[in-house]
């Protein structure tokens, strides 16, 4: 079977519309890109794209809510990203908390970590 | 009254690589000002990532970014005072301050860098019709309840305006659970980079309507909906295009003015166009001794230029406190030609640049896919340099050598930007 895709490349600010072509799920095909890592950024996009997913978790400070901001540790596939988020709901940490902290191992089962992006004491 | 060589009002990330840098050079007394209660300005409610590009290499989160510095300026013992509020700056560099802690405060300064940031453009700002009922919010605020409160504006979001502010708060709102129904941009492009049309819209499949805007806000206590119209070439609703589009939300991301109330108490020029100070070389206003840097200055979209500048100001306000009064000094003036909205500084004298290269910023009027910036002054050619896929939301950077602006009987530097192919310069 074939298909087309159209990727906006953000490699630069160049932003080429670069068309990839997919035969039976498999790259055969891209175009419009005008540099090599226009082609790599859209071969990933089409097969497997990634994101870091940056959200907050809550922390209690002083028996008060409040939110930490985290992130993923490394991009995760993009269809995980509302899995992790509603694995995120219920974490809740205490502080002291520092910058680069795991506050959640193997999110969405990626095999990546969830980090602290803000020390809290 | 205190007395202090130099006091920064404002401890985003301008003020905190502003104070960096000028203890770097030698100033030993420095006090940092900040309102909030935390150091790092806006970016502790940007907690999505992109920020750092440039001087990390390194994708990080504004928190992140913030806290790189924040550690930085601890450890070199810099004095500063959270929770404080400047109210009044004079051109004689006396700065008063109201303080939880320390109730109002007098400081005689010698020198001042102001580092205050910037506010939202909110609906006053741009004029829509219409009742006026609860829901309506600018995004940056949207972006500080999710961020920081931690609670939800609405569940049906339309958003008017492409800023990246909006774009951001389309995913971080989506990814909470609301749905965005739109974003809504008068103009035939997006004000927003790339990156966050891609990452932040597409990715959701949330559309992104141009040449559209708000006519009407429907709702009494709290929005029901919103009445939005495509525009013609002179940005004027077209007749017969209007849609109604139901929600309980309407974020507003619209732009953002720099904040200058107390520049301009201190009788600090402020540029038109910018918003902001006029600044010469050494990001010094024109009240000698009073500088200037980030988003106060003019409005910046990556924090990395924000840093630069700063930079440049601590070291500026460094040499100023070596030498008050400089022997002798030209005043070349920066000329904004064709196809650009602004340049920054607007002012330089070549003699007393702090370093051997000056960075300059600008904006160009009108999206290109390739264009000539080029550098004249009344001897000619400087320098002419070929853009690719400018933008208005994409700030220009173009470094200039100290040799370059040296030339005797230099009187000003005019930048231009023309499409390439319309018959102009050597092709
Ligand atoms: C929502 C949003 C998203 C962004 N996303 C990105 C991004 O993805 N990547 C990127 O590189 N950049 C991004 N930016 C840009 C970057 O964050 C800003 O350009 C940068 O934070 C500006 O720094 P600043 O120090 O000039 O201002 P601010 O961060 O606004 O800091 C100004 C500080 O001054 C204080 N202040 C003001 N007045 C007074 C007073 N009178 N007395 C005492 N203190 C005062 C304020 O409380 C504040 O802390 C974003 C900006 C916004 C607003």
């Amino acid at each position: 079977m074939e298909m087309n895709k159209e990727v906006i490349c953000i490699v630069c600010p160049r932003g080429c519309h670069i068309d990839v072509k997919l035969v039976d799920g498999k790259v055969a095909n891209i175009s419009g890109n005008v540099c090599q890592r226009g082609k790599t950024y859209a071969e990933a996009e089409v097969t497997n794209p990634k994101r870091v997913l940056t959200t907050t978790v809550s922390i209690i400070d002083n028996g008060n809510q409040k939110r930490l901001p985290v992130r993923t540790k490394e991009p995760i596939p993009k269809n995980l990203l509302m899995k992790a988020m509603k694995e995120l709901k219920n974490v809740t940490v205490k502080p002291p908390v520092k910058m680069g902290d795991v506050v959640y191992k193997n999110i969405a089962g990626s095999g990546v970590d969830v980090i602290a992006s803000k020390s809290w004491e | 009254m205190e007395n202090r060589d130099l006091v920064i009002i404002g401890g985003g990330p301008a003020g905190l690589a502003a104070a960096i840098e000028a203890k770097k050079n030698g100033v030993e007394d420095i006090l940092l000002i900040e309102r909030d209660s935390h150091l790092g300005g806006v970016l502790q409610q940007c907690i999505h990532n992109g920020f750092g590009l440039h001087i990390f290499k390194e994708e990080l989160t504004g928190p992140e970014y913030a806290e790189r510095f924040i550690n930085e300026l601890k450890s070199m013992n810099i004095e500063v005072m959270l929770e404080t509020m400047v109210i009044e700056l004079t051109s004689q560099k006396k700065i008063t301050a109201v303080s939880k802690k320390y109730g109002l405060i007098e400081i005689q300064a010698r020198a001042v860098i102001l580092a205050m940031g910037c506010r939202e453009r909110t609906r006053g700002a741009i004029n829509i019709p219409g009742t006026r009922p609860a829901g309506i919010f600018t995004a940056g605020t949207a972006q500080r309840y999710v961020n920081i409160e931690g609670f939800m504006p609405g569940k049906e979001i339309v958003i008017l305006g492409s800023g990246d502010i909006g774009l951001i708060m389309a995913r971080r709102l989506t990814l909470e659970g609301a749905h965005v129904k739109c974003v809504v941009e008068i103009m035939p492009y997006s004000n927003g980079l790339t990156r966050n049309i891609v990452q932040c819209l597409n990715d959701f499949d949330i559309p992104l309507l141009l040449s559209h805007t708000v006519i009407n806000i429907h709702g009494k206590k709290r929005i029901e909906g919103v009445t939005i119209a495509k525009v013609d070439e002179s940005l004027r609703p077209i007749p017969g295009t209007e849609r109604y589009i139901s929600c309980d939300t309407l974020l507003l991301s619209v732009g953002l003015i720099p904040e200058n109330e107390l520049s301009k108490m201190a009788g600090i020029k402020i540029d038109s166009v910018t918003g902001g100070p006029i600044v010469n070389q050494r990001m010094e206003t024109t009240v000698e001794g009073i500088f200037a840097c980030g988003n106060v200055c003019h409005v910046h979209d990556l924090v990395d230029f924000v840093t630069q500048e700063a930079q440049l100001a601590g070291k500026g306000a460094a040499q100023y406190l070596k030498s008050e009064k400089p022997s002798s000094q030209r005043m070349v003036k920066v000329d904004v030609g064709e196809g650009l909205r602004y340049v920054l500084p607007q002012i330089i004298s070549p003699e007393l640049m702090v370093s051997d290269k000056q960075n300059f910023f600008m904006r160009s009027i009108a999206p290109m896919s390739k264009a000539r910036l080029m550098i004249t002054s009344n001897n000619g050619v400087i320098k002419t340099q070929t853009l690719r896929f400018v933008k208005p939301s994409e700030m220009i950077n173009i470094v200039l050598k100290k040799e370059e602006l040296l030339e005797p009987n230099i009187e000003f530097l005019r930048f231009t930007l023309r499409e390439e192919g319309d018959g102009y310069g050597d092709e």
